[in-house]
Formats: C-alpha cells, structure tokens, sequence
C-alpha cells in the first residue's frame, strides 16, 4: 500500500527537489548550461537588497490576499458549515465552479471588467455618479483582487470542515454563560475553527508568494514578484542556477511557515 | 401580609412550533424559588423545546416566560440569569477546567482576584481541584459531568437548568451523582429544572415531577402522588409499571363502585373520583399492589389465578398471572427468603386488592 506512495513521492517530489538543490550550488556558462562546480555565488545574490525586496514584496501582496480571503471567506465558510444541507450543498458548488473553470479565462474574465473601458467602469458611467473611470487594470490592486480570487476557495473550504465540525452546544453554552454574540465568536467560535483557519492560511499565503501568472496579467509585469523572477531566471535570463538557488529559499520559507503554523494548529484543541 | 414565597418560573400558555409540528402546547407551570422541579417524558414529547425555551434557546410563539417576575419571552440566553448543564456538558475543548469554570465570570467581568477565589471555591465543591489545570479530554465522563454543573453553578443563576445531565454516565455512577446533584441543590437553594426521560431518577431527585406528552403536562405533582394517583393512562404507563384494565361500571354503592372487566372479573373500586355520568373506566393497578398468597386473605377484591411466568429479579420475583376468568396481570412480589415457600410457575394462587390500590385514570 505505501509503496507506490513512495515511489510518487520519490519521482515527484525528493528528485525534482534534489535536482533544484544541486544546480543552485552551480555555474551557468555563456550560452545558459549548467556547469557542475560548487559555489556559492547563486546564494550571495539571492540575498542581494534588489531581490530581498522583492521577497519581501511578494511576501506583503501574500499576506494582504491571506487577510482578505480569511475576512472575505470566513463568513462564507460559517454561514455554509451551519446551513442546512441542500442549502450547504449548492453553496459547495458555487465555491467548487471556479476550479473547473480554466485559469486564462478566470483571469481574463477579470481583466474585461477591469479595465479602462470595462464592465467596471462602464456601469459607473451609465449609473452617472459623477465618478470615475477608475484605473484599476495593471496596478497593485488588480494583483490582490486577481490573487484573492484565485485562492478564496482554498480558504473557504478548509474552514468550512472546521466549521462543520464545531459542535452547536458549545455555542449555546457561550450565550448560556453570558457571552454576546462578539465575545462568543472570539472566544469560542474562532478558537474551535482555527485548525481550519491555520490550514487556509498556508494554502492561500504559500502559493500566493509563488504566483506569477496573475501578477503579469493584471499586474501588466510592471513590479515583478519573486515567481516572475524565477521564471524569468529559467526561461528568459536562462539562469538556472541562480533560478535554483532561489526556488531552494523559497520552498526553506515555505517549510518554515508550515512549521510554525503546524505548530500552532496542533496546540491542544 | 404572609410571606407567600414568589413564584422563580411561571409559563403562561407557553406554545412553540416547529414548521407544523407543535413541540410544547399551551404549557402554563409555576414554579417556586429553592424548588427541584422535573420535566419527564418520552424522547420527542416538548420537555427539552421547553427547557430551551427557559434558557432562551427557542422563543416561545405564543405565551409568556417570566423569571422572578420579569417577562423574558424574547430575552436572548446571554441576558438571562439562567444557566444551563447540557446533555453533552458542552465543555469548551480548547480550555482548560479552570477557565471553562471561569467562563461566566469572565463574561460577567468579575475582577480576576474574586474570579480565582469563586472558581477555586465551587471546584472544592465539586472536589475537581486537583484537576483545575487539565483539559476536558483529560477527564473521566464523571469529572466532566462535575465540571459542566461547576460551571454552570459559579455565575450564581437564579435558575440552574439541567438536560438529562446524567444520561452519559453508567449506572452506579449515575445514582452517585443522583444523590450528590440532590444535596448540592439542597446547599445552595437553587431552583433546579431538571430534564429527564428516566422515571426513577425523576422519583429520586425531585420535589415535583412534571409529565410530559405530546407538548402538554399530563400530570403535575409530588413523587408519590405522581406514583400512587396517575391521572391518565399515559402517566400510569410511563411511570413505573401499570396494569391498565378496562371496564365497565356495573353498580353503585355509596363510596365503592363495582366494575366489571372484559373478562368477567369483578372488582370493587373507589368512586370518589368517578364521574356520576361515566359508564366506563380505565384502571390502572401497580404490579407490587396485587398481594398474593396461598389461601384467602380477609381483605377486598379477591380472586384466583395461576402463575402463567415467574423471572427472578433478585431482591424481587415478576410474575405474570392468569386469572380463572382470563385477565392476564404482572404482579411484583418481594424475595423475602430462600426458605420460605416461594412461588413458582403453574401455581395456582389466591391474589387480593385494596380498592385504594385501583387508579382510575380514565372514565367516560
């Protein structure tokens, strides 16, 4: 039973990663080759400040979509979990559409109703408010509604198992023992569900910082994220070493949050 | 002026519905502060929709609540000093027994040195003191039976509701905590609302019982009068163990009356209750009130009958008999020795009732 666990593992995940590991410690020649030597040059210029900020950058877009798909999506996820079930059911199936969709016609679905002359805009004309046209394509937050759009669902549906889960009577008792409906959300609700919020936060933070597609659409490619510098080493710069190296600090950052969310999710609950 | 105790729970024409089907109808109830009060009935008969109601869980659709004399129909759970042991006890998982116990208190904004001290003073009561520290998963059923009434009881309600609060705990730990909830309630001088489906534990532990059928009380009353004077078929029944029989009323004498069973046996009742007009009569008699013996006793009601069964109970021996007439009976009768001579199956036997011991709990 394990063994083709393994065996997929192994091909999918330990070779790719050990490749990626040993081209990071390599040269790149002339015409873009890998040359096999050991160096740590790769490493130096991935903690250069021009890269570092772009970490950084990546990192802040990740968690601003983080927090706006936990607020956007926690309610969502509650008000399915305590619904009834044909109710809860079609609920699952909107939130299950967009994965069915492809990806280019999501994020170019977007795009039309974003930009200058888009659906957007044109309905703020014909409402006649006196406002706009909004320039909303191709800046930051294009990047975030792009970004939170895509990952929502990832946030929804772990909540919502939580969420699920949680037991009624213990929301009762929190209004039995005097708490409002605040204090017992914050005190009993969000406690109880957040191995599903823990969950959601590193399924939506962690790809996010990656993304690169739906920064170069909707973002118009004018501030790059460190997925477009990755891809950019690989398939532009041809730069496969330095690519590498910061693949490799990218999956230790991973690593890292999952731990310290892991960590968290596992207190006794 | 007399010092007439005030009334803690009064209902009035309390209804409430769930889409067609009426859970509790036009319920009124009354009951005093320091009193232990049990709703019982059957699984689905309104005794927890009416307990929900009192916690403010369901608000009610038709009626009045009021809670030492103030209407909180349409008060929500939280603005209500009610608190509530649940079935499940419902103990905050992610806290420990400390804070669970706390809870109230800290909704409450109690000041955190009075807070410890009143935790601390009611986890003595409860003797989980050693165990302030754990978490729920931590606990036996027992101890987090205790923790629920500890935190429940802490806030100081001015009433504590309770939702078969000991229906998860086994047998002989269950008649502890019978005891133990009795005495408790004794102590602080609570006024308890108990739920329950368990007759016995309902005659145990309070001072009155309330049946509960279809959404309506059947029977409103102390133990024994609950036990001793059932005044529907549904009471007698679900209470204890009844023979209901069916007659009809075939003479007058004074107090007595003389009803005839489909069979053809003859007893002799008390007509106090009966109605002039009624010309027939449900009866209900206890199995332990038929006395059995091996010859005639000077008393009423006396018949012949044979042991059609006999299940040894230990302390007690249930017999079914067959009258010579043919009305089948389940009789109780007490082991009083191994030696002395006990009844058997095919024996035939002479059996006798007091008329007092015959119920009408049904007349037309």
């Amino acid at each position: 039973m394990l063994a083709p666990m393994v065996l997929w593992l192994l091909l999918f995940v330990v070779v790719p990663g050990a490749i990626l590991f040993v081209y990071s410690f390599c040269e790149r020649d002339e015409i873009g080759g890998v040359v096999f030597t050991f160096t740590w040059t790769n490493y130096q210029r991935v903690f250069d400040p021009v890269y570092l900020r772009i970490f950084g950058r990546s990192i802040g877009y990740a968690a601003v979509t983080t927090v706006i798909c936990a607020v956007v999506g926690y309610p969502v996820a509650y008000y399915m979990a305590r619904a009834g079930e044909s109710l809860r059911n079609k609920l699952l199936l909107l939130v299950m559409v967009p994965f069915w969709t492809s990806f280019l016609i999501r994020t170019y679905a977007w795009i039309t109703i974003l930009k200058q002359e888009g659906l957007l805009n044109s309905l703020v004309k014909a409402a006649d408010l006196g406002i706009g046209p909004f320039d909303l394509l191709y800046t930051p937050a294009a990047v975030v509604i792009g970004l939170v759009y895509a990952y929502l669902p990832f946030m929804i549906l772990p909540i919502y198992g939580s969420a699920e889960k949680l037991d009624n009577s213990l929301i009762e008792a929190a209004y039995d023992l005097g708490a409002g409906p605040m204090r017992a959300f914050s005190a009993v609700i969000v406690p109880l569900t957040m191995p599903g919020i823990a969950a959601g936060t590193l399924l939506v933070f962690v790809p996010a910082i990656g993304m690169f597609a739906i920064t170069d659409l909707m973002g118009g490619a004018k501030v790059p994220m460190i997925g477009n510098v990755i891809q950019n080493q690989f398939l532009l710069a041809r730069n496969w070493p330095f690519g590498a190296a910061l693949g490799v600090v990218f999956m230790l950052m991973f690593v890292v949050t999952y731990v310290i969310l892991q960590r968290r999710g596992s207190r006794p609950a | 002026m007399a010092d007439v105790p005030k009334p803690m729970i009064e209902l009035r024409g309390v209804t409430k519905r769930f889409g067609s089907f009426t859970a509790v109808n036009q319920v009124s109830l009354t009951v005093k502060t320091g009193e232990f009060i049990t709703l019982l009935g059957p699984s689905g008969c309104g005794k927890t929709t009416l307990l929900r109601l009192l916690a403010g869980f369901e608000m009610p659709d038709e009626g009045t609540v009021l809670l030492d004399g103030e209407d909180v129909s349409h008060v929500p759970p939280y603005r209500r000093s009610v608190n509530q042991v649940f079935q499940s006890y419902a103990l905050f998982p992610h806290m420990t027994v400390q804070e669970n116990v706390g809870f109230g208190l800290r909704m409450q904004q109690v000041a955190p040195a009075e807070l410890a001290a009143r935790v601390a003073d009611v986890l003595r009561m409860v003797s989980l003191e050693e165990m302030a520290g754990r978490y729920p998963h931590q606990l036996s059923g027992g101890q987090r039976q205790r923790v629920a009434i500890a935190r429940a009881i802490v806030p100081r309600p001015k009433v504590l509701l309770l939702d078969e609060p000991l229906s998860a705990l086994d047998a002989k730990l269950r008649h502890g905590m019978q005891l133990e909830l009795k005495r408790l309630q004794r102590k602080l001088g609570l006024t308890f609302v108990f739920v329950t489906h368990d007759q016995e534990e309902a005659l145990t532990m309070s001072d009155r019982i309330a049946v509960i059928n279809q959404g309506r009380i059947e029977q409103l009353g102390d133990a024994t009068e609950i036990y001793h004077r059932p005044r529907t078929a549904f009471a007698a029944d679900f209470i204890g163990q009844a023979n209901l029989l069916e007659s009809t009323i075939v003479g007058r004498n004074g107090t007595t009356a003389k009803i005839r069973l489909a069979s053809g046996l003859e007893l002799v009742i008390a007509s106090g209750e009966l109605p002039a007009a009624a010309t027939k009569a449900l009866v209900s008699v206890r199995p332990e009130k038929i006395h059995i013996g091996r010859s005639p006793a000077i008393a009423e009601n006396i018949f012949q009958a044979r042991i059609e069964e006999e299940i040894f109970q230990g302390a007690t021996d249930r017999l079914t008999l067959i009258t010579d007439q043919g009305t089948r009976l389940h009789a109780l009768v007490a082991n009083e020795s191994a030696t002395q001579e006990a009844f058997h199956e095919g024996d035939r036997v002479y059996c006798s009732l007091h008329l007092d011991d015959l119920v009408i709990v049904q007349a037309e």
